[in-house]
């Protein structure tokens, strides 16, 4: 018998050190920026109940006698107070770490979830087509013909009068995620819809039709593998647009109590306070979520191009 | 050539349509009819436990067509499959292998566990160790190396995703294969491989082909009888070498003469007038009328019977 190939497979290790994705990676300017920046912003914002000068949740901890202090290179500065307090004396590094923290946690959460239902149904919609594919997909038309915004505001707004008063504050956070999710999950479901009615023709799905393999792992064995790659790019970009929905809508108002401020509940605090010249109140949360939305938007950017075959 | 083999498929009066209307809206609006292509009529014919049938023809014959069919991928309108019980005393069941080894193989699996998928669909080895076990057997039969399980079906040239290919029908340990123009997306060179390779595997395994082509010197290579299509119907069916020796059907003919010839490259050739004519709206009567050289108002007129000749070719054709 002749033997067609003889040089054995490398490790995963060496397969992922010689892939394209990571050449493309070390050669690209912006993609390493946006990645050292995106890990010291998250990491530092979990490392926060560690590193952060203070817990601004804990009311005890607070002294009012310190607040409004100006950042540390300005007169009239405290120790260990770097970026200055607000108006009830919370440490503003601190205060942003934590904020940073549930931004990106609602918006990672709401990804998540978009993910999870704009890929089943997607699937579904483009394996069996007909009457399934067309209901599902003009619900979709539906959501997308209203903006996100709109429907976030309104969910909340629902939601939260259908919640008891004790649970408001608790809920807020999950509110947030529902009202992003159930405008989010559309494009996903779209992109997988598409992607599944190229595939489920391929020859290597017939093939295991022919073993009767059963449905529900055609579409997520077989299939749905090859309808990630565009997914993985939309989900990125889309994490980016979550958090700074999550930002509007509590800037709005109708997100984050100001008890556990995400970077947009802090600009809507800090926002009322421009005037009397206590900037650092508004401008840090702005630079942190700019810095937080952009490095994000430039990783996604980065992936986009370098799984796009046709750039290359 | 025995004569007295027992059959392993029979089909008869095969007929299949699809529907490509135009959508409900464009009906209903601009007033378009449903429209059918009928891509597959009145096809019958046998294969032979053992042996080697193929179906040859133009692109757009039906040929394919017939394969889904046989296979199950497709179900029929109208006729009849029937496998000869295998040894297992259950009826046959048809595994196929694709022409495009680049859509066949799912890109983001790697080659063990495409070709391990069988035996662990039909539950064929009790444990993960017996199923390495035979996926690196497997391997080793189609000529590759089992380290290559490893590697990802990209890894590999054309000629070695139809190995991949053959391995994967062979693991469902079948005793019929459908060939659906296994060779038609591989270099000349790679084909001659891959069709010895074939050959070698049904002597070996005692398999029974059904092989669909459009390449006549492909098809002597591999098959004890040939039956040629032309649009969804088969215009003549014989064994291999009364076919080559003496082609009835002017189809026929035309195609065998399209094969090169290295002996006299310059030789006279005639080249057929016209397009396959649409499925959609196939001629009326014989429906290679509109190319034949033959052609007759009779051929306009009325469509000839699938006759048997003498040499046990059958043919269908007012002049044969």
């Amino acid at each position: 018998m002749t033997t067609q190939s003889t040089n054995s497979a490398p490790s995963r290790r060496k397969r992922f050190r010689d892939s394209d994705l990571w050449w493309s990676f070390t050669h690209s300017w912006s993609a390493r920026i946006a990645a050292v920046l995106l890990i010291v912003l998250i990491g530092s914002a979990f490392l926060a109940p560690w590193i952060a000068p203070q817990n601004p949740y804990d009311a005890a901890s607070l002294d009012m006698w310190k607040s409004e202090l100006p950042p540390i290179w300005q007169q009239g500065s405290e120790m260990p107070y770097l970026l200055g307090t607000d108006t009830q004396g919370r440490d503003m590094l601190s205060v942003l770490l934590y904020g940073t923290r549930i931004s990106v946690m609602i918006g990672f959460a709401s990804v998540i979830f978009s993910l999870l239902i704009g890929l089943t149904l997607g699937l579904v919609a483009g394996y069996f087509g007909g009457i399934a594919d067309n209901l599902l997909m003009r619900v979709g038309d539906v959501v997308l013909s209203i903006p996100t915004i709109l429907i976030a505001i309104l969910v909340s707004a629902v939601v939260r009068q259908m919640l008891p008063t004790n649970l408001r504050e608790i809920g807020a956070a999950a509110v947030l995620v529902l009202a992003i999710t159930l405008s989010g999950w559309v494009q996903y479901a779209r992109t997988v819809r598409a992607q599944t009615i190229v595939e489920r023709g391929k020859e290597y799905v017939m093939a295991a039709k022919l073993l009767n393999v059963p449905k529900h792992r055609i579409m997520f064995r077989h299939i749905l593998p090859n309808t990630l790659t565009p997914v993985l790019v939309a989900a990125t970009l889309s994490f980016g647009m979550a958090i700074l929905t999550e930002a509007t809508l509590s800037f709005l108002g109708i997100g984050m109590p100001p008890g556990q401020p995400s970077l947009g509940t802090l600009i809507r605090i800090g926002n009322q306070y421009l005037f009397s010249g206590l900037w650092w109140m508004v401008i840090f949360p702005v630079v942190q979520l700019s810095l937080l939305v952009i490095s994000v938007n430039l990783l996604g950017d980065w992936l986009r191009d370098a799984l796009n075959p046709k750039l290359r | 050539m025995t004569t007295a083999r027992t059959t392993a498929l029979e089909v008869t009066n095969l007929d299949r349509t699809f529907d490509v209307s135009p959508p409900f809206l464009n009906r209903v609006l601009y007033g378009q009819k449903r429209r059918h292509l009928h891509a597959v009529s009145d096809v019958s014919f046998s294969v032979p436990a053992g042996g080697c049938m193929s179906l040859v023809g133009e692109s757009g014959c039906g040929k394919s067509t017939v394969a889904r069919l046989v296979t199950g991928i497709y179900a029929p309108t109208a006729g009849e499959i029937r496998f000869a019980p295998g040894k297992s005393g259950a009826p046959l069941s048809a595994q196929m292998i694709f022409q495009d080894p680049y859509a066949s193989l799912n890109p983001r699996w790697r080659v063990k566990n495409i070709i391990a998928e069988p035996l662990r669909e039909l539950k064929l080895r009790a444990t993960e160790a017996e199923i390495q076990d035979r996926v690196a057997e497997l391997l080793g039969i189609v000529g590759l190396n089992a380290a290559d399980g490893a590697k990802f079906p990209h890894e590999f040239s054309g000629g070695q995703r139809q190995r991949i290919s053959i391995a994967r029908a062979l693991a469902s340990e079948p005793e019929f294969l459908v060939c659906d123009e296994p060779t038609s997306a591989l270099d000349v060179s790679v084909q001659a491989q891959i069709l010895n390779l074939m050959r070698k595997l049904q002597d070996e395994l005692g398999l029974t082909y059904l092989f669909i082509s459009h390449d006549l010197s492909v098809v002597r290579h591999m098959s004890d009888r040939i039956a040629v299509m032309y649009l969804g119907r088969i215009v003549e069916e014989a064994a291999t070498e009364t076919l080559f020796a003496d082609p009835k059907h002017p189809y026929t003919r035309l195609l065998l003469q399209t094969i090169p010839n290295v002996n006299d490259p310059q030789r006279d050739r005639v080249a057929a007038e016209g397009e396959v004519p649409s499925p959609l709206n196939p001629p009326s009567g014989c429906t290679f009328h509109t190319r034949c050289p033959l052609a007759t108002d009779q051929c306009k007129a009325q469509r000839p019977e699938l006759v048997e000749k003498a040499d046990g070719a059958r043919v269908a054709c007012h002049f044969a």
